[in-house]
């Protein structure tokens, strides 16, 4: 097994963590014979799921695996050196990002397609039972129960904003259960956004916490004070945009900063050329390398390691569809949505909305998503609730055509290089009939 | 000499932003626009001075604490707050609806006054009302509203207030109405509901009447064929109401 890196402490103020170094740390994984047994039938129930063309087979096994033995998931993390991501937007690409930099240390389970509950965190740890390391996003409300079973070492904290409001929990709820997960694991390295006042806020009393500047574009879900609610003020700074309020609460100084195409920490610049668009991945990885640091490896090499990342469980690949050339984009919220827009060149663009269960049934956040900014190119209106993206495009005063399927609305875009911006559902929708329509020519 | 202008004041949209209601402030100044009439909307943070010459305020749904710093921030504009009665035409939703009220029960479980434009309380309900909501609007040739409903209040409407519409599908206002379930209320110059989606993006036929109080011009309450999609998507809320509505709060959070 290589040994991997111990959790290293950046805040030479800070007392050194506790975190079980290569010595001290128990021995790896040696489950009882019971989570043996139900590790075994959630791998079949896999394998199975997999075979039958029913998924990547992922959540079920974890699912199977967890019903047999509900300690599982402490079980399969037992000795590992777990970083839990969380946060409304980036979890995956940054995840992504920093399993590719942790590798160049060593093996590490990651749950790669996204499922991001307990089930997806036990698949992943299953399917690498010999990694060292760990890399899982979990579900902003999941992460305290997935830290109390993991225990992990380093949890990141991408940001807050709103999000499928009519299942999940206003933000500011969110916010606080965040900060609770937090909170009964003193002993853990926190990697936060200082230009989220929701992350400050959550983060809160966290004894260790590594602030990272991303600027972020979105502000709407922040405009009041989180802990007070009066009007935050905010102003240019040379980190970043510098925020605060009467209250108190206000920006932490940031170890690292985001810049156009590199990180800076105290003083020392690191070149980060990504292969993923738009400047909130830069934010992303440049999270994902303080996380790294924490964990021990040299920030250059994780750098690196990150720059052969160009697609993240599908998203911003290119797929050729009857001369198409789609590039596929996953936006869920109006925060991401602004990002993703932003990123936006004058392409055509085909634009897809659900509203099933996973993506929130309440379309009413179409109209805080900037489309005014779509001028100037041939936009195409699809998915389940195609007529009420056409109505919000059409306040918007931008032309459009409106076809409720996706794929003959992408017949519509002239032929070349299109953008293809989805919400979640209609992503994975698109990317399975793209790949179907593939398979079947060949 | 420039042509009057419309006026549209949206009320603390950084506190009472969360449910995208601000949507309907771009839907109202657009058909006002489309008609030849100059619009413009002025967002009023919690920081401005609120201007008491708007033709139209909006209110929208926020989070609990939000709702009672958006109480305290009216009442210390009385000029805003007499407007709103006297003078302009106020659209509130949701929160907007229980902070407009007589009284309403905070995240305390404290009672507490609100700003009595409306002459209805509003007290917490046993569970989270959040699904679809369909009603038969009061106004006459306003017709079916749609929108999505998200709230934990339960809303008892006073002699001095009409309802906006009486439920065909949902929750609504969710407190006891002689002659059935109810969703809304109007009280002079104050319109006021539980919709989300945004409510005038969804009913362009109640922007119209909004439009034509404030301005006293002849708005056509029949649909435009200015947005060429609306009828596809009222065809489809008005056609499948789909329910969701206990207990979202308790139910299991799991998301993807």
């Amino acid at each position: 097994m290589p040994s991997f890196p111990r959790v290293t402490d950046r805040n030479a103020a800070a007392p050194g963590p506790d975190l079980p170094s290569a010595a001290t740390r128990p021995p790896p994984f040696r489950p009882g014979p019971w989570v043996r047994t139900a590790v075994a039938a959630g791998l079949a129930a896999a394998t199975i799921s997999r075979r039958a063309r029913l998924g990547a087979g992922a959540i079920i096994g974890g699912r199977v695996t967890l019903a047999l033995a509900p300690s599982a998931l402490t079980g399969l993390a037992a000795g590992r050196q777990v970083v839990l991501v969380s946060g409304t937007n980036g979890k995956t690409t940054t995840a992504h990002l920093l399993a590719a930099a942790l590798r160049t240390a060593g093996p590490v389970a990651h749950n790669a397609t996204g499922a991001n509950m307990a089930d997806g965190a036990v698949a992943a740890l299953m399917a690498e039972p010999d990694a060292p390391a760990a890399v899982i996003e979990v579900d902003e409300l999941y992460l305290a129960s997935v830290a109390d079973a993991v225990r992990p070492a380093v949890v990141v904290v991408l940001n807050l904003t709103r999000d499928q409001l009519d299942r999940g929990s206003e933000v500011r709820a969110v916010a606080a259960a965040v900060g609770a997960a937090l909170a009964a694991h003193p002993d853990i390295v926190v990697v936060a956004n200082a230009d989220d006042p929701m992350v400050v806020w959550a983060v809160g009393a966290a004894a260790r916490v590594v602030w990272v500047a991303t600027s972020g574009r979105w502000t709407g879900d922040a405009t009041a004070c989180p802990r007070c609610g009066r009007t935050l003020h905010r102003q240019p700074s040379s980190d970043g945009p510098d925020w605060g309020c009467g209250c108190g609460l206000k920006r932490p100084v940031p170890q690292w900063t985001a810049r156009d195409a590199s990180a800076e920490t105290l003083g020392q610049v690191i070149p980060v050329r990504l292969r993923l668009p738009g400047t909130f991945n830069v934010g992303n990885a440049v999270t994902a390398l303080a996380a790294a640091e924490v964990l021990g490896c040299d920030p250059h090499v994780a750098a690196v390691a990150m720059s052969t990342t160009s697609e993240v469980a599908g998203r911003y690949a290119v797929t050729t569809h009857r001369g198409r050339q789609a590039r596929l984009l996953l936006a869920k919220n109006p925060a991401g949505w602004a990002e993703t827009l932003h990123l936006l060149d004058d392409r055509p663009v085909l634009l897809a909305v659900n509203n099933r269960e996973a993506d929130g049934r309440d379309s009413s956040w179409l109209w805080d998503v900037p489309f005014e900014t779509l001028t100037s190119r041939r936009v195409v209106a699809s998915g389940e609730r195609a007529a009420d993206l056409g109505v919000r495009l059409t306040y918007a005063g931008i032309d459009h055509t409106t076809v409720t399927d996706p794929i003959a609305g992408l017949d519509l875009l002239p032929p070349g290089p299109v953008d293809v911006v989805a919400n979640y559902t209609a992503f994975h929708q698109i990317r399975r009939r793209m790949g179907a329509a593939r398979g079947g020519k060949s | 000499m420039n042509e009057p202008e419309l006026t549209i004041g949206v009320l603390l949209p950084d506190v009472l932003g969360t449910y995208s209601d601000a949507g309907n402030a771009l839907v109202l100044a657009q058909r006002a626009r489309w008609r030849g009439v100059a619009a413009s909307v002025m967002p009023v943070l919690a920081d401005d001075s609120p201007p008491a010459t708007c033709d139209l305020y909006l209110l929208g749904g926020g989070e609990d604490a939000a709702q009672m710093f958006a109480v305290e921030w009216l009442a210390g504009h009385p000029d805003l707050v007499r407007a709103m009665a006297r003078s302009a035409v106020t659209f509130a939703v949701c929160a907007g609806l229980q902070i407009l009220g007589s009284t309403l029960v905070d995240d305390r479980g404290q009672r507490r006054d609100g700003l009595g434009l409306l002459d209805l309380s509003t007290a917490p309900g046993a569970s989270r009302s959040v699904g679809e909501l369909i009603s038969d609007c009061d106004i006459p040739g306003v017709g079916l509203l749609t929108g999505f409903e998200n709230h934990r209040g339960t809303t008892t409407l006073g002699p001095g207030a009409r309802p906006l519409g009486r439920v065909l599908s949902g929750v609504g206002n969710g407190a006891r109405h002689p002659g059935g379930a109810v969703d809304g209320a109007i009280c002079g110059r104050v319109v006021a509901t539980y919709m989300h989606g945004p409510a005038l993006a969804r009913n362009p036929a109640l922007a119209d009447h909004l439009l034509q109080r404030a301005t006293g011009l002849p708005f056509d309450a029949a649909e435009l064929p200015d947005v060429p999609d609306l009828p596809a998507l009222r065809r489809a809320y008005l056609s499948e109401p789909r329910r969701r509505r206990t207990a979202m709060w308790t139910a299991r959070p799991g998301r993807r």
